[in-house]
């Protein structure tokens, strides 16, 4: 007889440990798979877990990459953290990353083309209102109504995605790009550009922000009062509301925190990496980053770290591809696997499990 | 602008053809809700069923065989992530978007060698006196098996829930699984058996993608079909009749819009295909607006007998 | 390994490598590596499996002289820079960019790996690395067009229609005015769908073709459902798009338009060999071979398809040009005169429907 007994305290030592059980266990199992496949299985786990770090031929470009793909998953994991830990389920974040690119970019390119170096920062701001704007929606109608904001938001996703498909074949659409759908490139706009900030380095600004936003979240969960009422709202409702918070302030906060995040998300990758709205330029960043979220255990440190993680098996499963010829949806099966490990292993932190019968307390 | 050649018999047939996939992983997908659980993996199951309902099919000759192998590959595929959310307490939201993850690369592998391959498809049925009907024969007694057990699965969920014991316990653990459990009642079991007939339900809807719909197998036909279905269940205020409606409605704006379109009519696609979206927000907002919440009251929370 | 030596040797890695790969592309010694990156899955059965295919027959042309490596399901923008510039680091030669929203990552790329050659799929940007290449898809869709104004009872003719850019808006002119000249009755009604890629979606779209009296279905978008939702139909005529489709022949398929990019795909790796690539502009048509047109089945009476092969030849020798004039905007306003055919930058640009064409391009 196996039972469960839920920790009063998550245990350190699982927690330092889960992950790593969990890395450990994902490579045994995808060894197998690729060994399924026909595939050398510890070539293919070093390409993907090593190669973009060390090796001699991708590393000194792969690594500056890690930070570009982890840049825009941290940056709007951290602000899904903040509603998670509050009970607040925003899974809405790709639609709110949409709207910020669109509004962001929608803004540099109605100046077009004009030098000025305060275009940029205003693309950020009106990048992180959109985002804001559209996770305002969700927000209004929960405390308004009591709507279920797991379901707007995702159904926003929806809305935004015809609204991309709109603007990347009207509105924004390049007046040189001969016809074709998509905006002009911001890489052909300087100042509206979001480049790197040292060269070869991968930090553009989005990086930066997504650093300052962990930051920023640790200083607000562990050192201000209102980190506090999230992460009070978020474990005992109901001695929240006694203590006076407000529910709706939180619900505000905690998705409109979010949303501006991922609003600002996607405008630095719109406008950086991407660098044009077209149909499909967002590549499921905002469902990828709730992912994130948990991997981090919904800390920031622990995002920070989930970030790099998830952008490694991205960056490494290209390399296996590339160098080992391995189908794509194998990647994306070991990644599955890696989430359903870590998911599972994490069991050990919260809960003690015990062997035997029914011991008398 | 001709819209006299859209015909309304074929468009309602059309309308029934397209809408049953969805209309099958919703009302899974409302069974799992209704016992307090969110899967948003549906996307992942449905195209798991599509392959696995495509290989038998393709192997053994058989499509009924086929339909049965994916409602099977599937249930077993959602057993993972009733393992993990339920027993080893993992967050759904996270756990179900895992099984997105893994079904669309697992069904990948396995379709690879049935790219390009057809299929024997199931023959639309003859029903004899309804079939002859006129205008109302062809329009809804001329389809295949599946379109009709659809409907009659929608009928059994209905009867299920309203009538019988076993949907009162179902009812009740998602409300609150502590009260449920405080009754006597198996919590856990009862949320297995639940995850396992949703994936079940979407195995068989993505088999009659790939085995009627299309019918072919290619890597990620589902294409979002999935994820509808989950906005269905919503839009349906979790309630297997208005399920129906919702399956038929989002199935037949899209086809409409086709057939708008064929017809020469200007249609803005875009506002056109964000429309059942919006709808769904409105219903949400209406309804717990009335203050009947409709979504089960556990939704998505973990559970965990402490004694 | 302890601390210190990960450190060091990660330190070692950073200094001992630059982005510059001449000299990894020498250590493969006379091997020339030919590297694609692809938009779809290589089992789309469209699109990608033909660019595919291309990729298998240069392995098959030169053996143990060529490496050739790939990556599928490259998503257009910021990831399609990271696996190009993979590319080139591994030491790839040659790289071919096989979709349209990898323009200006190619660009890009290549501007950083001036000893790599590029190729990007229908595009328009060019630099001294960077040749472009497309084929002529409209010389196929006119001999499409010549059958279906033939064949059809209905004189309806369904055409589903993926995004509204030139390459699309051609082929339905093209495929118009042939079909207008081997029967003057003959009516197009078009459906966007918006997608390349979504059997279920053009599956739908040909039966709300069908159901409004179309009887011959012409596609732009890349898989086969269509074909299969005709054959339920029956009565139905269709052409295989991208690749032959002939698992639907001899009904309803009765001919298709086949992207053959193996003869270019070779030509150009034996040019990288030969060392006299250099950056061009190609758009070839049936004359080349680019542009395959398949089988056209037993199903089209013997006189149509003998005046739909003659029509090929045509076109193949560079005798006749689909768009010849006197052609008219749908406007009414004059496009070309008597005689005259159309240049390649109207072509390329193209926005517009000819006369006769019911319906507004969306935009």
């Amino acid at each position: 007889m196996i039972r469960m007994e839920r920790r009063a305290q998550p245990s350190r030592v699982w927690t330092a440990l889960t992950p790593v059980l969990a890395v450990m266990l994902t490579m045994v199992v995808g060894g197998i798979m690729f060994a399924l496949l026909g595939k050398p299985p510890l070539d293919a786990i070093r390409t993907i877990f090593w190669d973009p770090l060390f090796h001699p031929q991708f590393a000194a470009y792969s690594r500056p990459q890690l930070l570009v793909k982890a840049g825009p998953l941290i940056l709007i994991a951290i602000g899904l953290s903040l509603g998670f830990r509050a009970g607040i389920w925003n899974i809405g974040a790709e639609g709110q990353y949409i709207v910020g690119a669109i509004c962001g970019a929608g803004m540099g390119l109605a100046v077009y083309p004009t030098t000025s170096p305060l275009i940029f920062p205003a693309m950020v701001l009106a990048g992180a209102f959109g985002g804001w704007l559209w996770a305002m929606i969700p927000a209004f109608l929960k405390v308004r109504f009591g709507t279920n904001e797991i379901l707007v938001s995702l159904m926003l996703v929806y809305v935004a995605e015809a609204l991309l498909a709109s603007a990347s074949q009207k509105l924004l659409r390049n007046p040189d790009g001969m016809g074709f759908p998509g905006s002009r490139n911001f890489q052909q706009y300087p100042a509206a550009h979001n480049g790197e900030i040292l060269a070869n380095s991968g930090l553009h600004w989005g990086v930066l922000a997504a650093f300052v936003a962990v930051i920023f979240a640790y200083v607000l969960l562990t050192r201000h009062i209102q980190g506090f009422n999230i992460r009070l709202t978020g474990e005992a409702p109901r001695a929240a509301r006694f203590s006076g918070v407000s529910p709706a302030r939180i619900i505000f906060l905690c998705l409109g925190f979010g949303g501006a995040l991922a609003g600002a998300a996607g405008l630095f990758e719109v406008s950086g990496p991407a660098g044009q709205i077209s149909i499909d330029f967002n590549s499921g960043y905002g469902f990828t980053a709730i992912i994130v979220a948990f991997l981090g255990r919904l800390h920031p440190v622990g995002i920070l770290l989930a970030g790099l993680l998830m952008a490694l098996t991205y960056i490494g499963g290209e390399l296996a591809q590339l160098m080992l010829g391995v189908p794509g949806a194998s990647i994306q099966l070991f990644q599955g696997m890696l989430l359903f490990f870590l998911l599972a292993t994490d069991v050990f932190t919260n809960f003690r499990v015990r062997f035997g019968k029914t011991e008398i307390a | 602008m001709d819209l006299t050649s859209i015909n309304p018999i074929l468009l309602v047939a059309s309308i029934m053809i397209s809408a049953t996939p969805i209309l099958l992983a919703a009302i899974g997908e409302m069974v799992v809700e209704k016992a307090g659980v969110l899967n948003l993996g549906v996307e992942g199951m449905m195209i798991t069923g599509a392959v696995v309902g495509f290989a038998t099919a393709v192997s053994t000759g058989s499509p009924a065989l086929g339909f049965a192998a994916a409602a099977l590959a599937s249930a077993v595929l959602s057993l993972s992530f009733g393992v993990l959310t339920q027993i080893l307490m993992s967050n759904q939201v996270a756990t179900g978007l895992g099984l997105t993850l893994v079904g669309l690369g697992l069904s990948a592998l396995i379709g690879k060698p049935y790219e390009g391959m057809k299929s024997p498809t199931l023959p639309k049925l003859d029903i004899p006196v309804l079939g002859d009907i006129p205008l109302l024969g062809r329009m809804l007694f001329s389809h295949d098996a599946m379109v009709y057990l659809s409907l009659l699965l929608v009928l059994a969920v209905w009867a299920t829930l309203k009538y019988t014991r076993a949907g009162l316990i179902l009812r009740a653990v998602g409300e609150s699984h502590d009260a449920a459990h405080a009754l006597g009642y198996k919590v856990i079991r009862i949320r297995m058996t639940a995850i396992f007939f949703g994936g079940a339900c979407a195995g068989l809807g993505g088999a009659y993608l790939s085995l009627v719909r299309v019918p072919q197998w290619t890597e990620g036909m589902t294409a979002g079909a999935g994820w509808i279905a989950l906005a269905i269940v919503v839009f349906a205020s979790w309630r297997a009749e208005r399920v129906l409606i919702g399956a038929y409605l989002f199935g037949g704006v899209t086809v409409l819009q086709l057939n708008l379109q064929a017809a020469g009519a200007k249609v803005p696609v875009e506002i056109l295909s964000m429309s059942p979206y919006l709808i769904t927000i409105l219903v949400l907002v209406v309804i717990s607006a009335r203050g009947a919440h409709g979504a089960p009251a556990s939704l998505g929370r973990p559970f965990h007998a402490s004694s | 390994m302890n601390r210190r030596t990960l450190l060091s040797t990660a330190a070692a890695t950073l200094v001992g490598t630059t982005l510059a790969t001449g000299a990894f592309a020498a250590a493969h010694g006379d091997k020339v590596k030919v590297g694609f990156i692809f938009v779809g899955p290589i089992g789309d059965g469209g699109w990608t499996y033909e660019h595919n295919k291309g990729r298998l027959a240069v392995e098959e042309a030169f053996g143990d002289k060529v490496e050739t490596v790939y990556q599928e399901s490259v998503p257009e923008g910021a990831d399609a820079e990271r696996a190009i510039t993979q590319m080139a680091l591994s030491g790839a030669n040659l790289i071919f960019t096989t979709s349209f929203g990898y323009m200006d990552p190619t660009i890009n790329v290549a501007a950083k790996f001036p000893d790599v050659k590029f190729e990007h799929a229908t595009g328009f940007k060019r630099s001294d690395n960077v040749g472009v290449y497309s084929a002529r898809f409209y010389e196929g869709r006119a001999i499409q067009g010549h059958i279906a104004g033939k064949m059809t009872k209905s004189n309806k003719i369904g055409y589903i229609a993926s995004f509204p850019i030139p390459e699309v808006i051609r082929g339905i002119n093209s495929a118009y005015i042939h079909a207008k000249k081997a029967n003057p009755d003959v009516e197009f009604s078009v459906i966007w769908a918006y997608t390349w890629f979504d059997p279920a979606k053009e599956s739908d779209a040909a039966r709300a073709l069908i159901e409004n009296g179309a009887d011959v279905i012409l596609q732009h978008t890349d898989s086969t459902a269509p074909q299969a939702a005709a054959q339920e139909k029956g009565n139905v005529i269709t052409f295989g798009q991208a690749s032959d489709m002939a698992e639907y022949a001899p009904m309803p398929r009765v001919s298709s338009i086949i992207d053959n990019w193996s003869p270019y795909y070779i030509e150009r790796v034996q040019a990288v060999m030969d060392g006299t690539w250099e950056s061009d502009d190609t758009w070839d048509g049936i004359g080349s071979g680019m542009v395959g047109i398949g089988e056209i089945s037993d199903a089209v009476p013997a006189d149509v398809k003998a005046e739909a092969l003659e029509l090929k030849d045509r076109i193949a020798a560079g005798d006749y040009h689909p768009f010849t004039g006197p052609l008219n905007k749908q406007d009414g306003s004059v496009w070309l005169a008597e005689g005259e055919t159309a240049p390649d930058g109207d072509l390329l640009g193209m926005n517009f429907y000819v006369e006769g064409l019911t319906g507004d391009i969306p935009n």
